[in-house]
């Protein structure tokens, strides 16, 4: 592998490995926070004690998603310089916006919630996890406003002097309609996992506490509560993925046929379901369940008369537009991403639907394979999320900045003319380091998570102390310590 | 003032931030292990509970803030970013091995940091003390390398690429003083803090400690800042020099005197922004000289971004660097209060399998 691919395979893997813990990051934080209100609100302590439960977990989760993102940002110039030069006048600035906006609220106020139980009045407190839920939002939005600057760029302009992209209107960049379109669908798939996370822990416990009365006023609460989650999530994750279509559909045809694996040009395409080939070889294919009408639909909103473009087509087309290449993504990897995003989303709206009917009208349920079903739920948003950035990614190939078809067409930059001019050798200790060092760490986050899930809410949880300024008297104890 | 000297110096504020911030964070990381082990010991026992809780009080006094404080590094880096996209670009490719290094430390750091209390094992503590020291101990040298390295220059191309770089091009006498220097101050300023947010034992310690390390670090602070000097700087950085050293002086004596830690620790964070302020002054109007040729240096004009990015970066810096000071410097008022061993309540992690 030459130092292009080694550094290809070192982002695709640190940003894999950061975005399992982000999106429980970015759904638990708010969840975390309605817990709490609902305690401060009603003084009910099982609230209190559901707070303190999965508030440590998102902690444990918080960390390693602070750890391997600082990793994201130092990648670009150390990997990808060239990229770097001839994108920062545009690409830097959501990122220095996202450090000054929206990193410095949620790590101060994080440390603020941890230790202030019972230094701040109630309120505050309250106030403290909301200011991380809202933090953590928002810095979705600022690098995925970078993201999606890559997937279709927008408010800039090529300056032929410095020989490189330059911001022309910011509200432009932050009101790309593929950005817009992405945070939504991003934040709402973190509620997803998130809200299976909840739905399924708690009815988890709700199964093995059944006769205790826990499973009535707190599990059940909790199952209903991430179950609505995850119903909402999922009308709003369909919602955006259709607005994603559509401008993908135009914006960049080519990950669209990459979706399909279709390779020439055809008019009313079925959508594949399953199907059998050597897949990077798109003629080779044979498509074995399919549907009508769907990528149409999904395509331009109407069900006929729709013509999709293919992988080979568009490569012809696109060698006479920017010059020789290869300019077809991995098509065995986006077609099954694409599919895995969709089939994966489905597993926890089912299991929310079983839970919401098992909890009707204030029952609690003791059924084991249930309990099964539920633990077996919780990985599967994880993966539809991943599965999401490496379709979404991996279909932009061979690309850094996909060239916008309604844009300035010198804004454009393939990867191969992003990546720093390393030697293999140096890019291959950064990818094991990272891949070794990132294993253990996903072991032990694993351990822990699991090992705070199965010991269930603690008793020292159990009794809310009375928030008090600080005492003149030294050694009182502190409520919360490292 | 042009944006991009505004930019110049609004990167040389985070630094300086993250430096003065950070710094202390580094040393109360080296000296959690000494200091929790000697303090422990001058109350007269052992006893793994009471180094136990010595270790936290030390490790507690950053506990709140510890976070907040590195992003001014990550912001840092944002902003060279934005502002100027070829510095970024350049240190950042070229220091490679380097930035490898000090991301690997802070990964083990922070999630050491955190997870520490949520196992109650002593082997499960023992690995995230290791943890804590080394991604403490690393990047505390690490940084000082690096931003030498800065100042004297690196062997850059006719486009802004460097080429042919060497092995000691990034380590050599000069760099290899430069982290010796920041890595005992950090220590000097880290235990001036520790004595400023602890009572006790470790209150005792922590300024006995502050006493044996002050000289060491002001000879090694005084030798990279007057090599800097004589070597990169230029007038107007004279009293920078003078100021650093005369703070660090003063700090010293306090410390050996053994009280006013409030003083001691305000001018070892003179001594702190002081040595960022000469490392940054002696660049400007370089970002990196070329040890090639000064026609290929990047400087603030030729690596900057455009003119219409940096007033839109300019605005977002005025709007939200005064909000952000001031809920940080608020979070210290909050948690203002002196920690002592005694206070330190009772672990409350897991035991390591389920017990029922």
């Amino acid at each position: 592998m030459n130092a292009l691919d080694v550094s290809r395979w070192q982002f695709g893997i640190t940003t894999v490995y950061h975005f399992i813990f982000v999106p429980l990051t970015i759904g638990l934080a708010p969840l975390v926070a309605i817990m709490q209100t609902v305690w401060v609100a009603t003084g009910n302590t099982a609230w209190y004690r559901m707070t303190k439960f999965f508030g440590k977990i998102f902690l444990i989760n918080f960390a390693i998603g602070v750890a391997t993102g600082i990793v994201q940002e130092f990648q670009f110039g150390m990997n990808w310089s060239e990229y770097s030069r001839f994108v920062g006048d545009v690409f830097g600035a959501p990122l220095a916006m996202e450090g000054l906006v929206a990193f410095f609220l949620e790590s101060t106020f994080i440390g603020l919630w941890i230790f202030g139980w019972t230094r701040l009045p109630k309120l505050l407190h309250l106030a403290a996890i909301w200011i991380v839920a809202i933090a953590v939002n928002l810095s979705a939005f600022f690098i995925i406003t970078a993201n999606s600057f890559m997937q279709h760029p927008v408010g800039t302009r090529y300056n032929p002097e410095t020989k490189r992209a330059e911001l022309a209107n910011i509200w432009e960049l932050f009101g790309n309609n593929t950005g817009i379109a992405a945070f939504w669908h991003a934040v709402t798939a973190a509620f997803l996992v998130a809200g299976t996370f909840v739905a399924a822990v708690c009815a988890w416990w709700m199964v093995r506490s059944k006769d205790a009365p826990e499973a009535r006023t707190m599990y059940r609460p909790g199952t209903i509560l991430g179950c609505w989650v995850v119903m909402v999530a999922s009308a709003g994750l369909v919602a955006t993925g259709d607005v994603q279509g559509k401008l993908m559909f135009h914006q960049q045809p080519m990950k669209m046929a990459a979706a399909e694996s279709l390779c020439h040009t055809e008019f009313e395409p079925n959508f594949s379901i399953l199907s059998v080939g050597t897949h990077n070889n798109c003629d080779s294919i044979t498509h074995v369940i399919e549907v009508p009408y769907v990528l149409p639909f999904l395509a331009k909103g109407q069900f006929t008369d729709v013509t999709l473009q293919g992988a080979k087509d568009l490569q012809v087309q696109y060698e006479q537009q920017f010059g020789p290449g290869w300019y077809i993504p991995n098509l065995f990897v986006t077609y099954w991403a694409f599919r895995a995003m969709i089939g994966l989303m489905a597993i926890p709206m089912l299991f929310a639907l079983a839970a919401l009917w098992l909890t009707r009208r204030g029952r609690v349920t003791g059924n084991r394979w249930f309990a099964r079903a539920a633990v077996w739920t919780i990985p599967t948003p994880f993966l539809a999320a991943i599965a999401g950035w490496v379709f979404t990614e991996m279909g932009r190939q061979p690309w850094a900045v996909h060239p916008n078809p309604d844009g300035d067409p010198m804004i454009r930059l393939t990867v191969g003319q992003g990546v720093s001019t390393h030697g293999p050798a140096l890019v291959w200790v950064s990818l094991v380091s990272f891949t070794l060092v990132y294993a253990v760490l996903a072991v032990i986050w694993f351990y822990l998570v699991r090992r705070y899930v199965t010991a269930g809410p603690q008793e020292h949880d159990a009794e809310p102390t009375a928030a008090k300024p600080p005492s003149d008297d030294d050694l009182a104890p502190l409520s919360f310590a490292y | 003032m042009g944006l991009q000297d505004f930019w110049f110096l609004t990167v040389a504020v985070l630094f300086l931030g993250f430096f003065v911030l950070e710094g202390f964070d580094f040393g109360v990381g080296m000296l959690m292990g000494p200091l929790g082990r000697r303090s422990a010991e001058s109350d007269g026992t052992t006893a793994a509970p009471a180094l136990e809780a010595n270790r936290r009080a030390v490790l507690n006094t950053i506990g709140p803030v510890w976070d907040g404080n590195e992003v001014w590094l990550i912001t840092a880096g944002g902003a060279m970013f934005a502002a100027f996209p070829h510095w970024y670009a350049t240190v950042f490719s070229t220091l490679y091995l380097p930035l490898l290094a000090i991301l690997l430390a802070m990964i083990a750091r922070i999630v050491a940091i955190e997870w520490r209390g949520k196992i109650d094992d002593p082997q499960w503590r023992h690995w995230c003390d290791i943890g804590i020291a080394v991604g403490s101990w690393l990047p505390a040298f690490l940084w000082g390398v690096a931003f030498a390295n800065l100042v004297r220059g690196l062997p850059i191309g006719p486009d802004k690429n460097v080429v042919g770089l060497s092995i000691t091009d990034v380590l050599n006498p000069y760099t290899l003083l430069g982290g010796l220097a920041t890595c005992s101050l950090f220590l000097f300023h880290g235990s001036v803090f520790i004595a400023l947010k602890t009572g006790g034992a470790v209150r005792r310690n922590a300024i006995a400690a502050a006493g044996r390390l002050g000289i060491p670090a002001t000879v090694l602070v005084a030798a990279f800042g007057l090599w800097t000097q004589l070597a990169h700087g230029n007038a107007s950085t004279w009293p920078v020099v003078v100021v650093a050293v005369a703070a660090q002086l003063t700090a010293t004596a306090l410390a050996r005197n053994g009280s006013r830690e409030g003083w001691a620790f305000l001018c070892t964070t003179v001594v702190v922004a002081a040595v960022v302020v000469l490392l940054f002054a002696s660049l400007y109007p370089n970002l990196v000289p070329s040890t090639l040729d000064p026609a290929y240096s990047l400087t603030i004009h030729n690596a900057s971004s455009s003119h219409y990015t940096l007033t839109v970066l300019t605005w977002a810096a005025l709007i939200c660097t005064p909000v952000v000071l001031g809920y940080q410097a608020w979070t210290y008022w909050v948690f203002r209060k002196r920690i002592w061993a005694e206070s330190i309540p009772p672990p409350i992690g897991l035991s390591h399998r389920r017990s029922h």
